[in-house]
């Protein structure tokens, strides 16, 4: 078994898929030849042919809505976006179409779709490549949102959201790409959806993220170990629709949160996550959640971006407060 | 001679170019010859009846409106040609994506009046018909269907089937990005689409020259490289034959874009007032072109159409409406709890509280 990078386990799950399934089909930007800007179809077009997977035109309206068209008909379109902020073109379609097509026909037409793109930042990006917007789509009605932490993660998730019958938001994590490489089997099991994924169990303190910010999570938890502070870490993974059950029962043992996410505080999903805690787990806190997110500015140009995302220390410095808040 | 500063647009004849179709002239008078096909007394009445029972639903799903039994609405008023022509030109298994003023195509295709009333009424029950399975709904952001009959007509090209993604779209449509997507993406892979502009002369307030200095919308086929044709939208023939015409070849692989000139005689929608922006003296003016009583000189005049046959139709297809209406009124309302019965296929945990929550009255 072949150790592989997040963007591989991306390709390997359509591979798998496109080849289980004829109804799915790959369409995006510089999805044939080139293999994706990131080479995340590379090789489909290759195994597939141009039919299944189909270079589109410039024109991000025009794949998810030409997506929605194709999903009606019983296709299952996985279309690829090429950075999170050129998606905006595409949002009318999302929510105003995917999202709502099979209650609009009260379930006579249906969209299961997978709208794939990257997000977040790290990579010394140009401007507008580096934003992370899961809350924006967390907020319409009738989509899931699913954000992998790792290869394995990614296959497992994207097969999954392939063979959902409900259209799918797919962020993957530009930063984890190739930041790791783990034994991924190439078994055609999906991951499950909707669901929490406990990465490190502990007693102390609940420490919940997303996507590549596990990583800087994770490395917190193995800081505070040292310290004898015992971190549960939990990747949300599924951020709509939220296991708030896997959270609550964490902060019911632990007492003590702290969300890290890397969009802008405001409105971040952190703010969904607490107000959850506050609603259903007021009782089993010991000290107030904090949340350690990107600042609420407009995401920096690549020279400052170190800047703009949470680092450790931040999640360091947040843990410790809120385990020591008497 | 020209300054090099001074580029114009080419100056191109738009009658040379894209001549507009047309049979009758508006006082139902053959003006060119009708192709043999078309000039058939049963396919003529039957467009006729058409048009008569599309105007008919239309006045009455205003008065509900106005009597506060049904939602705001959009009434087609005058484009009657256009909407029943579209259908009339359709093979059954070719996939209608309307507007939002193309009841006449709907009922052509099998929608029912009462499923068109409970969509207007605010009923999502409107959207699941029960005759032609796989047409859209209608789309209420304004063209942003024209995306799905990208991925439908490629649907059919994929599975080799014969059939044509038929997208009615307004003329405001065609300033919208998403219009312009959709055709051109329809050239670079030779979809079986068909794109017929409805071109009113108005989007609510705007006229047609508020959304381009084209002097036709047919000629931005040209830019997406596929085929533009224009034809009198208030000639029903000429709108069968020009649009059956453009689904013919769009089987073929070679997509089309129609422009069907007509003009919106009523208001945008029910909550509209069109006096605020446009003067009583052009619509008086534009009753005398309206596609009805065009048709029914043209089928007087050939002995094909009498004041019994008139009345016999009128008193049918009121008593239709009427039935129709009475159906609707009778329908009992969704439950509470159907708002989250087809959100997902299968609602997620995750929501389950909040349904219980409505079931329970607790909203």
């Amino acid at each position: 078994m072949a150790e592989i990078t997040l963007v591989e386990a991306v390709a390997m799950a359509q591979a798998r898929a496109m080849q289980d399934d004829p109804s799915v089909l790959v369409l995006g930007e510089d999805v044939g030849k080139d293999g994706g800007v990131f080479r995340a179809t590379d090789g489909l077009l290759a195994r597939f042919g141009p039919e299944r997977v189909r270079d589109t035109p410039l024109a991000e309206g025009l794949i998810a809505g030409m997506s929605v068209g194709l999903a009606a008909q019983g296709f299952r379109p996985v279309a690829e976006i090429q950075f999170m902020g050129f998606v905006y073109p595409a949002v009318d379609q999302i929510v105003n179409h995917a999202s709502r097509l099979r209650n609009r026909t009260r379930g006579r037409l249906s969209c299961p779709m997978v709208l794939r793109m990257p997000t977040g930042t790290g990579i010394k990006a140009p401007e507008h490549h580096s934003e992370s917007m899961e809350a924006m789509f967390a907020h319409m009605p009738g989509l899931r949102v699913v954000i992998p932490s790792s290869p394995s993660k990614a296959y497992g998730l994207l097969l999954a959201a392939i063979r959902d019958p409900d259209p799918v938001i797919f962020l993957e994590p530009t930063r984890i790409y190739r930041a790791v490489r783990e034994e991924v089997e190439d078994d055609g099991e999906a991951a499950e959806l909707d669901r929490c994924f406990i990465l490190r169990e502990g007693t102390d303190i609940t420490l919940i993220t997303w996507g590549a910010m596990t990583r800087e999570t994770l490395a917190a938890a193995d800081t505070l170990a040292e310290d004898g502070i015992h971190a549960e870490v939990i990747d949300v993974a599924t951020i709509k629709p939220l296991d708030e059950e896997t959270i609550l029962r964490s902060v019911g043992k632990t007492g003590r949160c702290v969300i890290v996410h890397e969009a802008a505080l405001t409105g971040g999903f952190g703010g969904e996550i607490a107000a959850r805690l506050a609603d259903k787990g007021l009782l089993s806190l010991t000290a107030p959640v904090r949340r350690v997110a990107g600042w609420d500015t407009v995401m920096p140009l690549p020279r400052m971006e170190d800047l703009y995302l949470p680092s450790v220390a931040r999640i360091l410095k947040a843990a410790r407060e809120t385990v020591n808040y008497q | 001679m020209r300054a090099e500063s001074d580029i114009s647009p080419p100056e191109l004849d738009p009658n040379r170019y894209w001549p507009v179709l047309r049979y009758l002239d508006k006082a139902g008078i053959a003006i060119a010859p009708i192709p043999q096909d078309l000039d058939d007394r049963d396919l003529l009445a039957s467009l006729y009846r058409a048009m008569v029972l599309t105007r008919t639903f239309d006045q009455k799903a205003v008065s509900l409106q106005r009597t506060g039994r049904l939602g705001t609405y959009a009434s087609s008023l005058g484009q009657e040609a256009v909407s029943v022509g579209v259908g009339a030109s359709m093979h059954k298994d070719d996939v209608l994506l309307p507007a939002f003023r193309d009841h006449g195509t709907m009922l052509w295709r099998g929608v029912t009046m009462v499923e068109i009333l409970q969509y207007w009424s605010g009923d999502e029950r409107g959207c699941d018909f029960a005759g032609p399975r796989e047409d859209f709904p209608v789309a209420i952001p304004v063209a942003s269907q024209a995306p799905h009959a990208v991925g439908v007509a490629m649907a059919f090209q994929l599975r080799k089937e014969p059939r044509v993604a038929v997208c009615i779209l307004g003329d405001g449509a065609t300033s919208k990005g998403d219009f312009y997507e959709a055709i051109n993406a329809c050239g670079v892979w030779n979809l079986p689409a068909v794109f017929v502009i409805n071109n009113n002369q108005w989007a609510i307030s705007e006229p047609t020259r508020m959304q381009t200095a084209a002097p036709t919308l047919a000629q931005k086929a040209v830019a997406a490289g596929i085929s533009g044709s224009r034809v009198d939208g208030n000639d029903v023939i000429a709108v069968h034959d020009a649009v059956s015409r453009a689904i013919d070849e769009a089987r073929q692989g070679r997509p089309q874009l129609v422009e069907a000139l007509t003009y919106r005689l009523g208001d945008h929608t029910t909550a509209d007032d069109a006096r605020r922006y446009r003067d009583d003296a052009e619509v008086s003016a534009r009753w005398q072109e309206e596609p009805i009583l065009r048709l029914r000189n043209y089928l007087v005049g050939r002995g094909w159409w009498t004041k019994a046959d008139e009345e016999a139709l009128i008193k049918e297809i009121r008593a239709q409406v009427d039935a129709a209406v009475e159906d609707y009124l009778a329908m009992p309302p969704q439950e509470p709890t159907a708002m989250f019965d087809h959100l997902y296929e299968t609602l997620p945990q995750a929501l389950s509280e909040q349904r219980r929550m409505v079931e329970d009255g607790d909203g």
